[in-house]
Protein backbone atom coordinates (compact mmCIF):
# COMPACT_ATOMS: atom_id res chain seq x y z
CA UNK A 1 0.00 0.00 0.00
CA UNK A 2 2.23 3.01 1.48
CA UNK A 3 5.91 2.07 1.26
CA UNK A 4 6.70 5.42 3.51
CA UNK A 5 4.51 4.13 6.38
CA UNK A 6 6.05 4.09 9.50
CA UNK A 7 4.87 0.74 10.66
CA UNK A 8 5.45 1.44 14.10
CA UNK A 9 3.78 4.84 14.86
CA UNK A 10 0.15 4.84 15.10
CA UNK A 11 -1.34 6.88 12.67
CA UNK A 12 -3.98 9.64 13.14
CA UNK A 13 -7.50 8.56 12.52
CA UNK A 14 -10.81 10.44 12.06
CA UNK A 15 -13.82 9.31 14.07
CA UNK A 16 -15.65 8.13 11.19
CA UNK A 17 -11.73 6.04 10.15
CA UNK A 18 -12.06 4.97 14.05
CA UNK A 19 -15.69 3.61 13.51
CA UNK A 20 -14.87 1.78 9.94
CA UNK A 21 -12.08 0.46 12.06
CA UNK A 22 -13.85 -1.33 14.67
CA UNK A 23 -16.16 -2.56 12.67
CA UNK A 24 -13.63 -4.47 10.14
CA UNK A 25 -12.96 -7.95 10.27
CA UNK A 26 -9.00 -8.92 10.59
CA UNK A 27 -7.23 -8.44 7.66
CA UNK A 28 -4.83 -11.72 8.66
CA UNK A 29 -3.02 -13.28 6.01
CA UNK A 30 -2.35 -9.64 4.10
CA UNK A 31 0.51 -9.42 5.93
CA UNK A 32 -0.35 -5.70 7.14
CA UNK A 33 -1.84 -4.78 10.45
CA UNK A 34 -5.49 -3.22 9.99
CA UNK A 35 -4.04 -0.39 11.56
CA UNK A 36 -1.19 0.59 9.13
CA UNK A 37 -3.29 -0.96 6.21
CA UNK A 38 -5.93 1.81 6.95
CA UNK A 39 -3.70 4.77 7.52
CA UNK A 40 -2.04 3.91 4.58
CA UNK A 41 -4.35 3.69 1.80
CA UNK A 42 -7.59 5.63 3.10
CA UNK A 43 -9.06 7.39 0.53
CA UNK A 44 -12.43 6.49 -1.68
CA UNK A 45 -10.95 3.26 -2.95
CA UNK A 46 -10.30 2.05 0.66
CA UNK A 47 -13.54 2.81 2.25
CA UNK A 48 -14.98 0.98 -1.39
CA UNK A 49 -13.10 -1.90 -0.16
CA UNK A 50 -13.77 -1.36 3.93
CA UNK A 51 -17.27 -2.01 2.95
CA UNK A 52 -16.74 -5.07 0.52
CA UNK A 53 -14.49 -6.19 3.69
CA UNK A 54 -17.29 -5.54 5.75
CA UNK A 55 -19.78 -7.58 3.45
CA UNK A 56 -17.45 -10.55 3.23
CA UNK A 57 -17.68 -10.81 7.17
CA UNK A 58 -21.73 -10.95 6.80
CA UNK A 59 -21.23 -13.82 4.34
CA UNK A 60 -20.65 -17.09 6.77
CA UNK A 61 -19.53 -18.98 3.77
CA UNK A 62 -17.51 -16.69 2.26
CA UNK A 63 -14.61 -18.80 0.35
CA UNK A 64 -12.07 -16.53 1.47
CA UNK A 65 -13.06 -17.13 5.07
CA UNK A 66 -11.30 -20.46 4.58
CA UNK A 67 -7.91 -19.48 3.35
CA UNK A 68 -7.00 -16.34 5.69
CA UNK A 69 -5.31 -18.00 8.66
CA UNK A 70 -6.42 -17.83 11.73
CA UNK A 71 -10.30 -18.54 10.78
CA UNK A 72 -11.77 -21.04 11.72
CA UNK A 73 -11.27 -23.90 8.78
CA UNK A 74 -13.19 -27.50 8.89
CA UNK A 75 -12.53 -30.89 7.08
CA UNK A 76 -8.58 -30.16 7.26
CA UNK A 77 -6.80 -32.40 4.77
CA UNK A 78 -2.90 -32.52 4.95
CA UNK A 79 -1.79 -32.43 1.19
CA UNK A 80 1.84 -32.41 0.06
CA UNK A 81 2.27 -30.18 -2.72
CA UNK A 82 5.43 -30.07 -5.54
CA UNK A 83 5.61 -25.93 -6.70
CA UNK A 84 8.74 -25.23 -8.70
CA UNK A 85 10.11 -28.50 -7.93
CA UNK A 86 9.97 -27.50 -3.92
CA UNK A 87 7.57 -30.00 -1.28
CA UNK A 88 5.16 -28.03 0.65
CA UNK A 89 3.20 -29.62 3.54
CA UNK A 90 0.11 -27.76 4.21
CA UNK A 91 -2.69 -28.12 6.60
CA UNK A 92 -5.95 -27.17 4.44
CA UNK A 93 -9.63 -26.44 4.35
CA UNK A 94 -10.40 -28.93 1.57
CA UNK A 95 -12.47 -26.46 0.11
CA UNK A 96 -9.11 -24.21 -1.16
CA UNK A 97 -8.39 -24.26 -4.70
CA UNK A 98 -4.94 -24.18 -5.56
CA UNK A 99 -5.31 -20.66 -6.62
CA UNK A 100 -6.02 -19.87 -2.86
CA UNK A 101 -3.27 -22.15 -1.44
CA UNK A 102 -0.15 -20.60 -4.16
CA UNK A 103 -1.31 -16.68 -3.25
CA UNK A 104 -2.36 -17.24 0.51
CA UNK A 105 -0.23 -19.88 1.70
CA UNK A 106 3.01 -20.30 -0.17
CA UNK A 107 3.32 -16.59 -0.70
CA UNK A 108 2.87 -17.00 -4.46
CA UNK A 109 0.83 -13.96 -5.62
CA UNK A 110 1.99 -14.26 -9.71
CA UNK A 111 -0.91 -16.21 -10.22
CA UNK A 112 -3.85 -13.80 -10.32
CA UNK A 113 -7.76 -14.15 -9.31
CA UNK A 114 -9.40 -12.85 -12.12
CA UNK A 115 -13.00 -14.39 -12.63
CA UNK A 116 -12.80 -17.36 -9.67
CA UNK A 117 -15.08 -19.21 -12.00
CA UNK A 118 -12.83 -20.46 -15.32
CA UNK A 119 -13.74 -17.70 -17.26
CA UNK A 120 -10.79 -15.55 -17.43
CA UNK A 121 -7.29 -17.71 -17.45
CA UNK A 122 -5.88 -15.14 -15.30
CA UNK A 123 -4.79 -18.46 -12.72
CA UNK A 124 -3.38 -20.73 -15.49
CA UNK A 125 -0.84 -22.62 -13.72
CA UNK A 126 0.98 -25.64 -15.20
CA UNK A 127 0.63 -29.28 -13.87
CA UNK A 128 2.04 -32.57 -15.02
CA UNK A 129 3.01 -29.79 -18.11
CA UNK A 130 -0.80 -29.25 -18.72
CA UNK A 131 -2.13 -25.58 -18.23
CA UNK A 132 -5.02 -25.55 -15.90
CA UNK A 133 -6.86 -23.27 -14.15
CA UNK A 134 -5.95 -23.01 -10.42
CA UNK A 135 -9.21 -21.66 -9.48
CA UNK A 136 -11.12 -24.38 -10.73
CA UNK A 137 -8.71 -26.96 -9.15
CA UNK A 138 -9.09 -28.28 -5.16
CA UNK A 139 -5.33 -27.87 -3.69
CA UNK A 140 -5.72 -31.46 -2.38
CA UNK A 141 -6.37 -33.04 -5.79
CA UNK A 142 -2.88 -31.93 -7.09
CA UNK A 143 -1.18 -33.51 -4.06
CA UNK A 144 2.37 -35.61 -6.06
CA UNK A 145 1.60 -33.36 -9.17
CA UNK A 146 4.24 -31.06 -10.28
CA UNK A 147 2.75 -27.60 -10.36
CA UNK A 148 4.50 -24.78 -12.47
CA UNK A 149 3.88 -21.40 -11.46
CA UNK A 150 4.81 -18.31 -13.13
CA UNK A 151 7.32 -17.86 -10.19
CA UNK A 152 8.65 -21.47 -11.83
CA UNK A 153 9.79 -20.40 -15.24
CA UNK A 154 12.84 -18.21 -15.21
CA UNK A 155 16.20 -19.64 -14.33
CA UNK A 156 17.35 -17.24 -11.62
CA UNK A 157 17.90 -13.76 -13.34
CA UNK A 158 17.66 -15.41 -16.94
CA UNK A 159 13.76 -15.33 -17.75
CA UNK A 160 12.16 -18.11 -19.71
CA UNK A 161 11.92 -17.13 -23.30
CA UNK A 162 8.25 -16.55 -23.33
CA UNK A 163 8.83 -14.19 -20.57
CA UNK A 164 11.39 -12.15 -22.56
CA UNK A 165 9.34 -12.48 -25.78
CA UNK A 166 6.18 -10.73 -23.70
CA UNK A 167 8.36 -7.56 -22.83
CA UNK A 168 9.89 -7.50 -25.97
CA UNK A 169 6.71 -7.42 -27.59
CA UNK A 170 4.62 -5.46 -25.64
CA UNK A 171 2.75 -8.43 -24.80
CA UNK A 172 0.40 -6.85 -21.93
CA UNK A 173 -0.57 -3.13 -20.66
CA UNK A 174 -2.13 -3.29 -17.40
CA UNK A 175 -0.20 -6.94 -16.37
CA UNK A 176 -3.00 -8.29 -14.07
CA UNK A 177 -3.49 -11.19 -17.04
CA UNK A 178 0.25 -11.61 -18.04
CA UNK A 179 1.36 -14.73 -15.45
CA UNK A 180 -1.68 -16.41 -16.73
CA UNK A 181 -0.94 -15.42 -20.68
CA UNK A 182 2.67 -16.96 -20.24
CA UNK A 183 2.11 -20.07 -18.48
CA UNK A 184 -0.48 -20.67 -21.01
CA UNK A 185 1.68 -19.81 -23.70
CA UNK A 186 4.31 -21.74 -22.76
CA UNK A 187 2.32 -25.21 -22.36
CA UNK A 188 0.62 -24.37 -25.88
CA UNK A 189 4.01 -24.93 -27.30
CA UNK A 190 4.42 -28.22 -25.64
CA UNK A 191 0.89 -29.18 -27.25
CA UNK A 192 1.43 -28.03 -30.84
CA UNK A 193 5.07 -29.84 -30.64
CA UNK A 194 3.10 -32.88 -29.78
CA UNK A 195 0.76 -32.42 -32.65
CA UNK A 196 -2.27 -31.33 -30.74
CA UNK A 197 -5.26 -29.90 -32.73
CA UNK A 198 -7.54 -27.37 -32.48
CA UNK A 199 -10.62 -25.71 -32.93
CA UNK A 200 -8.74 -23.23 -36.07
CA UNK A 201 -7.17 -26.55 -37.53
CA UNK A 202 -8.45 -27.65 -40.56
CA UNK A 203 -8.00 -31.31 -41.18
CA UNK A 204 -8.55 -32.85 -37.99
CA UNK A 205 -6.72 -36.37 -39.13
CA UNK A 206 -3.58 -34.52 -40.34
CA UNK A 207 -0.65 -35.28 -38.39
CA UNK A 208 0.90 -32.21 -38.31
CA UNK A 209 -0.36 -28.67 -37.50
CA UNK A 210 1.11 -25.40 -38.50
CA UNK A 211 0.75 -23.24 -35.84
CA UNK A 212 -0.10 -20.06 -37.53
CA UNK A 213 -1.67 -16.81 -35.86
CA UNK A 214 -5.49 -18.26 -36.11
CA UNK A 215 -4.22 -21.07 -34.09
CA UNK A 216 -2.18 -19.20 -31.62
CA UNK A 217 -5.27 -16.96 -31.09
CA UNK A 218 -7.70 -20.03 -31.01
CA UNK A 219 -5.22 -21.91 -28.66
CA UNK A 220 -4.92 -19.19 -26.34
CA UNK A 221 -8.98 -18.03 -25.76
CA UNK A 222 -9.09 -19.06 -22.38
CA UNK A 223 -6.96 -16.04 -21.67
CA UNK A 224 -8.29 -13.03 -21.66
CA UNK A 225 -6.82 -9.48 -21.78
CA UNK A 226 -9.25 -7.16 -20.81
CA UNK A 227 -6.34 -3.97 -22.53
CA UNK A 228 -6.19 -6.03 -25.78
CA UNK A 229 -2.69 -6.64 -25.75
CA UNK A 230 -3.18 -9.52 -28.48
CA UNK A 231 -1.07 -8.38 -31.45
CA UNK A 232 1.96 -8.65 -29.49
CA UNK A 233 0.83 -11.75 -27.10
CA UNK A 234 0.63 -13.51 -30.52
CA UNK A 235 3.45 -11.81 -32.15
CA UNK A 236 5.91 -13.04 -28.98
CA UNK A 237 4.31 -16.63 -29.14
CA UNK A 238 5.34 -16.58 -32.82
CA UNK A 239 8.37 -15.72 -32.31
CA UNK A 240 9.57 -18.41 -29.75
CA UNK A 241 7.61 -21.05 -31.49
CA UNK A 242 9.46 -20.46 -35.31
CA UNK A 243 13.00 -19.44 -33.37
CA UNK A 244 12.84 -16.57 -35.74
CA UNK A 245 13.76 -12.93 -34.21
CA UNK A 246 12.26 -9.82 -35.09
CA UNK A 247 13.99 -6.65 -34.66
CA UNK A 248 13.35 -5.01 -31.36
CA UNK A 249 11.75 -1.77 -32.36
CA UNK A 250 11.41 -0.06 -29.03
CA UNK A 251 13.62 -0.17 -26.26
CA UNK A 252 13.66 1.73 -22.58
CA UNK A 253 14.96 4.90 -22.34
CA UNK A 254 16.98 5.71 -19.47
CA UNK A 255 16.53 9.36 -17.20
CA UNK A 256 19.27 11.31 -18.97
CA UNK A 257 17.34 10.53 -22.44
CA UNK A 258 14.04 11.04 -20.71
CA UNK A 259 15.00 14.31 -19.28
CA UNK A 260 16.38 15.98 -23.05
CA UNK A 261 13.28 14.58 -24.58
CA UNK A 262 11.52 16.38 -22.25
CA UNK A 263 13.48 19.45 -22.65
CA UNK A 264 12.74 19.07 -26.56
CA UNK A 265 9.27 19.01 -25.53
CA UNK A 266 9.33 21.57 -22.95
CA UNK A 267 6.59 19.41 -21.10
CA UNK A 268 7.04 18.02 -18.03
CA UNK A 269 4.64 15.07 -18.44
CA UNK A 270 5.75 13.10 -21.43
CA UNK B 1 -18.60 -22.68 -0.85
CA UNK B 2 -19.72 -24.63 2.07
CA UNK B 3 -17.78 -27.65 3.93
CA UNK B 4 -17.27 -30.20 2.95
CA UNK B 5 -15.32 -33.87 3.34
CA UNK B 6 -12.64 -34.32 1.35
CA UNK B 7 -12.12 -38.46 0.13
CA UNK B 8 -9.68 -39.64 -2.62
CA UNK B 9 -11.20 -43.25 -3.71
CA UNK B 10 -9.42 -45.93 -4.85
CA UNK B 11 -11.12 -47.78 -6.76
CA UNK B 12 -14.46 -47.41 -8.80
CA UNK B 13 -16.60 -49.84 -6.88
CA UNK B 14 -15.45 -48.02 -3.48
CA UNK B 15 -16.14 -44.40 -4.80
CA UNK B 16 -19.63 -45.49 -6.25
CA UNK B 17 -20.44 -47.47 -2.91
CA UNK B 18 -19.35 -43.82 -0.86
CA UNK B 19 -21.32 -41.49 -3.11
CA UNK B 20 -24.30 -44.25 -2.93
CA UNK B 21 -24.07 -44.12 0.68
CA UNK B 22 -24.49 -40.49 1.35
CA UNK B 23 -27.06 -38.58 -0.34
CA UNK B 24 -25.37 -35.25 -0.06
CA UNK B 25 -22.05 -37.01 -1.77
CA UNK B 26 -20.89 -35.72 -5.45
CA UNK B 27 -18.42 -37.21 -7.54
CA UNK B 28 -14.99 -34.62 -7.95
CA UNK B 29 -13.09 -35.57 -11.61
CA UNK B 30 -12.21 -32.58 -13.75
CA UNK B 31 -13.93 -29.98 -10.99
CA UNK B 32 -14.57 -27.42 -13.97
CA UNK B 33 -18.10 -27.72 -13.41
CA UNK B 34 -18.79 -28.92 -9.82
CA UNK B 35 -16.38 -26.16 -8.02
CA UNK B 36 -18.07 -23.53 -10.14
CA UNK B 37 -21.39 -24.65 -8.86
CA UNK B 38 -20.45 -25.13 -5.28
CA UNK B 39 -18.85 -21.50 -5.52
CA UNK B 40 -22.21 -20.06 -6.90
CA UNK B 41 -23.62 -22.02 -4.01
CA UNK B 42 -25.86 -23.46 -6.75
CA UNK B 43 -24.03 -27.28 -5.96
CA UNK B 44 -23.88 -27.90 -2.21
CA UNK B 45 -22.26 -31.51 -2.17
CA UNK B 46 -21.13 -32.06 2.07
CA UNK B 47 -18.63 -34.96 0.65
CA UNK B 48 -17.00 -35.09 -2.55
CA UNK B 49 -15.11 -38.45 -3.77
CA UNK B 50 -12.44 -37.41 -5.74
CA UNK B 51 -11.87 -39.91 -8.72
CA UNK B 52 -9.32 -38.76 -10.61
CA UNK B 53 -6.58 -41.23 -8.89
CA UNK B 54 -8.90 -44.19 -10.73
CA UNK B 55 -7.77 -46.05 -13.28
CA UNK B 56 -10.19 -44.76 -15.81
CA UNK B 57 -8.84 -43.06 -18.57
CA UNK B 58 -7.58 -45.62 -21.47
CA UNK B 59 -8.76 -45.28 -24.65
CA UNK B 60 -8.30 -48.46 -26.27
CA UNK B 61 -9.15 -50.22 -29.88
CA UNK B 62 -12.44 -53.08 -29.01
CA UNK B 63 -13.83 -55.69 -30.90
CA UNK B 64 -16.61 -53.60 -31.54
CA UNK B 65 -14.65 -50.19 -31.89
CA UNK B 66 -13.06 -48.03 -29.54
CA UNK B 67 -13.47 -47.30 -25.56
CA UNK B 68 -12.97 -43.95 -24.17
CA UNK B 69 -12.10 -44.07 -20.17
CA UNK B 70 -14.58 -42.08 -18.17
CA UNK B 71 -11.31 -40.32 -17.21
CA UNK B 72 -9.49 -39.51 -19.94
CA UNK B 73 -9.24 -35.58 -20.21
CA UNK B 74 -10.91 -34.02 -22.88
CA UNK B 75 -7.92 -33.20 -24.57
CA UNK B 76 -6.05 -36.69 -24.47
CA UNK B 77 -9.45 -38.02 -25.93
CA UNK B 78 -9.35 -35.17 -28.77
CA UNK B 79 -5.95 -36.17 -29.43
CA UNK B 80 -6.01 -39.46 -29.38
CA UNK B 81 -4.86 -41.11 -33.09
CA UNK B 82 -7.72 -43.81 -32.87
CA UNK B 83 -10.12 -40.64 -32.36
CA UNK B 84 -8.24 -38.49 -35.14
CA UNK B 85 -8.55 -41.04 -37.45
CA UNK B 86 -11.84 -42.66 -36.62
CA UNK B 87 -14.51 -40.37 -35.03
CA UNK B 88 -12.90 -36.79 -36.43
CA UNK B 89 -16.97 -35.75 -35.71
CA UNK B 90 -15.62 -36.37 -31.81
CA UNK B 91 -12.14 -34.65 -32.34
CA UNK B 92 -14.32 -31.54 -34.04
CA UNK B 93 -16.24 -31.66 -30.81
CA UNK B 94 -14.06 -31.61 -28.28
CA UNK B 95 -12.12 -28.90 -29.38
CA UNK B 96 -15.04 -26.51 -29.95
CA UNK B 97 -15.26 -26.91 -26.82
CA UNK B 98 -14.60 -24.17 -23.81
CA UNK B 99 -10.84 -23.60 -23.62
CA UNK B 100 -7.55 -25.81 -23.94
CA UNK B 101 -7.04 -24.96 -19.92
CA UNK B 102 -10.70 -26.48 -19.45
CA UNK B 103 -9.98 -29.50 -22.16
CA UNK B 104 -7.13 -30.70 -20.01
CA UNK B 105 -8.85 -30.61 -17.05
CA UNK B 106 -12.23 -31.83 -18.21
CA UNK B 107 -13.25 -35.78 -18.36
CA UNK B 108 -15.35 -37.34 -20.68
CA UNK B 109 -17.12 -38.81 -17.61
CA UNK B 110 -17.79 -35.08 -16.51
CA UNK B 111 -18.49 -33.48 -19.45
CA UNK B 112 -21.65 -35.65 -19.86
CA UNK B 113 -23.02 -34.94 -16.43
CA UNK B 114 -22.50 -30.68 -16.82
CA UNK B 115 -25.38 -28.76 -15.95
CA UNK B 116 -27.17 -26.24 -17.72
CA UNK B 117 -26.07 -22.72 -18.40
CA UNK B 118 -28.92 -20.84 -17.40
CA UNK B 119 -28.80 -17.90 -15.90
CA UNK B 120 -31.29 -18.60 -13.76
CA UNK B 121 -30.25 -21.81 -12.88
CA UNK B 122 -26.91 -20.04 -11.73
CA UNK B 123 -28.96 -17.21 -10.35
CA UNK B 124 -29.71 -18.35 -6.64
CA UNK B 125 -31.68 -15.35 -6.47
CA UNK B 126 -34.20 -16.31 -9.21
CA UNK B 127 -36.50 -19.20 -9.31
CA UNK B 128 -35.41 -22.32 -10.88
CA UNK B 129 -37.48 -25.98 -10.84
CA UNK B 130 -34.24 -27.33 -11.59
CA UNK B 131 -32.05 -26.25 -8.84
CA UNK B 132 -34.76 -26.36 -6.36
CA UNK B 133 -37.83 -27.88 -7.61
CA UNK B 134 -40.98 -25.82 -6.77
CA UNK B 135 -40.05 -22.43 -7.31
CA UNK B 136 -40.93 -22.25 -10.93
CA UNK B 137 -38.95 -21.08 -14.06
CA UNK B 138 -37.52 -17.81 -14.29
CA UNK B 139 -36.60 -18.61 -17.55
CA UNK B 140 -40.05 -19.16 -18.98
CA UNK B 141 -41.07 -15.61 -19.49
CA UNK B 142 -37.99 -13.87 -18.33
CA UNK B 143 -34.53 -13.75 -20.26
CA UNK B 144 -34.46 -16.88 -22.97
CA UNK B 145 -32.58 -15.77 -25.35
CA UNK B 146 -30.15 -19.35 -25.26
CA UNK B 147 -33.07 -21.52 -24.30
CA UNK B 148 -34.43 -24.36 -26.03
CA UNK B 149 -36.70 -24.63 -28.94
CA UNK B 150 -37.35 -28.32 -28.74
CA UNK B 151 -38.41 -30.36 -25.49
CA UNK B 152 -39.26 -27.80 -23.00
CA UNK B 153 -41.49 -28.09 -20.60
CA UNK B 154 -43.30 -25.58 -18.45
CA UNK B 155 -41.21 -26.37 -15.42
CA UNK B 156 -38.08 -25.79 -17.39
CA UNK B 157 -36.85 -24.76 -21.21
CA UNK B 158 -32.26 -25.37 -20.29
CA UNK B 159 -30.49 -26.44 -22.71
CA UNK B 160 -27.80 -29.09 -22.40
CA UNK B 161 -24.65 -26.59 -22.88
CA UNK B 162 -22.20 -29.21 -24.44
CA UNK B 163 -20.31 -30.11 -27.69
CA UNK B 164 -18.81 -33.61 -27.00
CA UNK B 165 -22.15 -34.85 -26.36
CA UNK B 166 -24.11 -34.03 -29.94
CA UNK B 167 -20.89 -35.84 -31.51
CA UNK B 168 -21.23 -38.74 -29.13
CA UNK B 169 -25.21 -38.78 -29.91
CA UNK B 170 -24.20 -39.36 -33.62
CA UNK B 171 -21.78 -41.86 -33.33
CA UNK B 172 -24.49 -44.13 -31.65
CA UNK B 173 -22.03 -44.37 -28.21
CA UNK B 174 -23.08 -46.40 -25.44
CA UNK B 175 -22.39 -45.42 -21.28
CA UNK B 176 -20.56 -47.69 -19.31
CA UNK B 177 -21.41 -46.75 -15.97
CA UNK B 178 -20.68 -49.16 -12.30
CA UNK B 179 -22.93 -49.11 -9.15
CA UNK B 180 -21.52 -50.02 -5.60
CA UNK B 181 -20.08 -52.81 -5.76
CA UNK B 182 -18.36 -52.68 -9.44
CA UNK B 183 -21.71 -54.24 -10.62
CA UNK B 184 -21.87 -52.43 -14.13
CA UNK B 185 -24.38 -51.55 -17.00
CA UNK B 186 -24.42 -49.89 -20.24
CA UNK B 187 -26.96 -46.71 -21.34
CA UNK B 188 -27.20 -45.91 -25.36
CA UNK B 189 -26.22 -42.30 -25.15
CA UNK B 190 -29.38 -41.07 -26.94
CA UNK B 191 -31.33 -42.79 -23.33
CA UNK B 192 -28.58 -40.91 -20.91
CA UNK B 193 -29.69 -37.29 -21.30
CA UNK B 194 -33.59 -36.26 -19.86
CA UNK B 195 -35.88 -33.79 -21.35
CA UNK B 196 -36.99 -32.30 -18.20
CA UNK B 197 -40.73 -32.65 -18.29
CA UNK B 198 -41.87 -32.37 -14.70
CA UNK B 199 -38.84 -33.67 -12.79
CA UNK B 200 -36.19 -30.86 -14.44
CA UNK B 201 -33.76 -31.27 -11.46
CA UNK B 202 -32.51 -34.28 -12.72
CA UNK B 203 -30.42 -33.85 -16.14
CA UNK B 204 -30.01 -37.72 -16.89
CA UNK B 205 -30.97 -41.19 -16.06
CA UNK B 206 -27.83 -42.10 -13.85
CA UNK B 207 -28.91 -43.50 -10.21
CA UNK B 208 -26.94 -41.64 -7.33
CA UNK B 209 -24.05 -43.64 -6.91
CA UNK B 210 -23.74 -44.96 -10.19
CA UNK B 211 -19.94 -43.70 -11.89
CA UNK B 212 -19.29 -43.41 -15.53
CA UNK B 213 -16.54 -45.82 -16.11
CA UNK B 214 -16.24 -45.45 -20.24
CA UNK B 215 -17.88 -44.43 -23.63
CA UNK B 216 -17.87 -47.24 -25.99
CA UNK B 217 -18.07 -46.18 -29.57
CA UNK B 218 -18.94 -48.14 -32.34
CA UNK B 219 -17.82 -48.88 -35.81
CA UNK B 220 -18.34 -46.04 -37.58
CA UNK B 221 -18.80 -45.32 -41.44
CA UNK B 222 -18.78 -42.10 -41.09
CA UNK B 223 -15.40 -40.58 -40.29
CA UNK B 224 -15.06 -39.55 -44.04
CA UNK B 225 -18.19 -37.72 -43.81
CA UNK B 226 -19.17 -35.92 -40.69
CA UNK B 227 -18.69 -32.27 -39.69
CA UNK B 228 -19.40 -30.39 -36.01
CA UNK B 229 -20.36 -27.07 -36.97
CA UNK B 230 -20.90 -24.61 -33.58
CA UNK B 231 -22.37 -20.97 -33.91
CA UNK B 232 -21.60 -18.71 -31.05
CA UNK B 233 -21.54 -15.34 -30.06
CA UNK B 234 -18.12 -15.06 -30.18
CA UNK B 235 -15.43 -17.13 -32.22
CA UNK B 236 -13.93 -19.07 -28.93
CA UNK B 237 -14.67 -19.93 -25.81
CA UNK B 238 -18.41 -19.10 -25.42
CA UNK B 239 -21.22 -22.08 -25.66
CA UNK B 240 -23.04 -23.10 -28.71
CA UNK B 241 -26.25 -20.79 -29.60
CA UNK B 242 -26.60 -23.81 -31.99
CA UNK B 243 -24.43 -26.50 -33.17
CA UNK B 244 -25.01 -29.36 -35.36
CA UNK B 245 -23.13 -33.11 -35.48
CA UNK B 246 -23.34 -34.15 -39.15
CA UNK B 247 -22.53 -37.27 -40.62
CA UNK B 248 -23.03 -38.88 -44.12
CA UNK B 249 -22.41 -42.44 -45.31
CA UNK B 250 -21.89 -42.10 -48.75
CA UNK B 251 -22.26 -44.47 -51.85
CA UNK B 252 -21.14 -42.53 -54.81
CA UNK B 253 -23.32 -39.31 -54.79
CA UNK B 254 -26.45 -40.91 -52.01
CA UNK B 255 -26.63 -40.68 -48.70
CA UNK B 256 -27.04 -44.26 -47.41
CA UNK B 257 -27.38 -43.10 -43.68
CA UNK B 258 -26.98 -40.08 -42.03
CA UNK B 259 -27.26 -38.75 -38.78
CA UNK B 260 -27.83 -34.63 -37.70
CA UNK B 261 -27.82 -34.22 -33.99
CA UNK B 262 -28.58 -30.56 -32.74
CA UNK B 263 -26.78 -29.15 -29.58
CA UNK B 264 -28.39 -25.83 -27.82
CA UNK B 265 -31.77 -26.10 -28.95
CA UNK B 266 -33.33 -29.07 -25.69
CA UNK B 267 -32.33 -30.20 -22.67
CA UNK B 268 -30.49 -32.57 -24.31
CA UNK B 269 -28.57 -33.49 -27.58
CA UNK B 270 -31.51 -33.13 -30.20
CA UNK B 271 -31.08 -35.77 -32.93
CA UNK B 272 -33.41 -35.27 -35.71
CA UNK B 273 -34.36 -38.28 -36.71
CA UNK B 274 -36.91 -36.41 -38.82
CA UNK B 275 -33.55 -34.75 -40.86
CA UNK B 276 -32.07 -38.16 -41.17
CA UNK B 277 -35.14 -39.74 -42.64
CA UNK B 278 -35.43 -37.00 -45.20
CA UNK B 279 -31.42 -37.34 -46.05
CA UNK B 280 -31.17 -41.32 -46.41
CA UNK B 281 -31.27 -42.19 -50.05
CA UNK B 282 -31.44 -39.02 -51.78
CA UNK B 283 -28.36 -37.27 -53.72
CA UNK B 284 -26.42 -35.73 -51.41
CA UNK B 285 -26.77 -31.97 -52.61
CA UNK B 286 -27.62 -28.94 -51.74
CA UNK B 287 -31.08 -29.69 -51.87
CA UNK B 288 -31.75 -32.52 -50.09
CA UNK B 289 -29.89 -30.58 -47.00
CA UNK B 290 -32.26 -28.06 -47.28
CA UNK B 291 -35.43 -30.13 -47.22
CA UNK B 292 -33.58 -32.36 -44.04
CA UNK B 293 -32.67 -28.27 -42.24
CA UNK B 294 -36.74 -27.71 -43.10
CA UNK B 295 -37.54 -31.37 -41.47
CA UNK B 296 -35.44 -30.93 -38.90
CA UNK B 297 -37.17 -27.69 -37.59
CA UNK B 298 -40.45 -27.85 -38.28
CA UNK B 299 -41.77 -28.71 -34.77
CA UNK B 300 -39.56 -26.12 -33.12
CA UNK B 301 -41.29 -24.80 -30.74
CA UNK B 302 -39.51 -20.94 -29.89
CA UNK B 303 -39.86 -18.91 -27.12
CA UNK B 304 -39.43 -15.26 -26.70
CA UNK B 305 -36.50 -14.28 -27.35
CA UNK B 306 -35.36 -17.09 -29.12
CA UNK B 307 -37.25 -17.48 -32.83
CA UNK B 308 -33.86 -16.85 -34.39
CA UNK B 309 -32.89 -20.24 -33.04
CA UNK B 310 -35.26 -21.98 -35.82
CA UNK B 311 -33.37 -20.03 -38.76
CA UNK B 312 -30.10 -20.42 -37.33
CA UNK B 313 -30.59 -24.19 -36.72
CA UNK B 314 -32.41 -24.58 -40.53
CA UNK B 315 -28.93 -22.79 -42.04
CA UNK B 316 -26.16 -24.42 -39.62
CA UNK B 317 -27.53 -27.76 -40.73
CA UNK B 318 -26.93 -27.09 -44.11
CA UNK B 319 -24.27 -25.75 -43.65
CA UNK B 320 -22.70 -28.83 -41.79
CA UNK B 321 -24.09 -31.31 -44.16
CA UNK B 322 -22.30 -29.07 -47.10
CA UNK B 323 -19.13 -29.64 -45.23
CA UNK B 324 -19.14 -32.78 -44.33
CA UNK B 325 -20.04 -34.41 -47.60
CA UNK B 326 -17.57 -32.07 -48.98
CA UNK B 327 -19.27 -29.67 -51.29
CA UNK B 328 -18.29 -26.68 -49.24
Amino acid sequence: MNDDLDETSEPELTEDEEALLEEMPALTGVGQTRRTFLAGSLGFFALDLLSFEKALAAMSLSPDAVTAAGSAAENLVQVVLKINGETKTLQIDSRVVLLDALRERLELTGSKKGCDQGQCGACTVIVDGRRVLSCLTLAASVEGREVTTIEGLAKGDELHPMQAAFIKYDGFQCGYCTSGQICSAVALLEEARRGDVSHATDDVTATTTRLTDDEIRERMSGNICRCGAYPGIVAAIQEVHSGRETKHTWRFVDEDQLARVRREDASETV
Amino acid sequence: MRPFKYVRASDAGTAAGAVAANPLAKFLAGGTNILDLMKEDVERPNELVDVTRLKLSEIRQTSGGVSIGALATNTDTANHPLIRNNYPLLTQAIVAGASAQLRNMATNGGNLLQRTRCQYFYDTAMPCNKREPGTGCGAREGLNRIHAIFGWSEKCVATYPGDMANALYALDAVVRVSGAGGRERTIPVNDFHRLPGDTPEKDTNLQHGELIVAIELPKSNFAKNSYYLKVRDRASYAFALVAVAAALELDGGTIRQARVVLGGVAHKPWRSQEAEAALTGKPASEESFRRAAEAALEDAKPLAHNTYKVELGKRAIVRALMRAGRLA
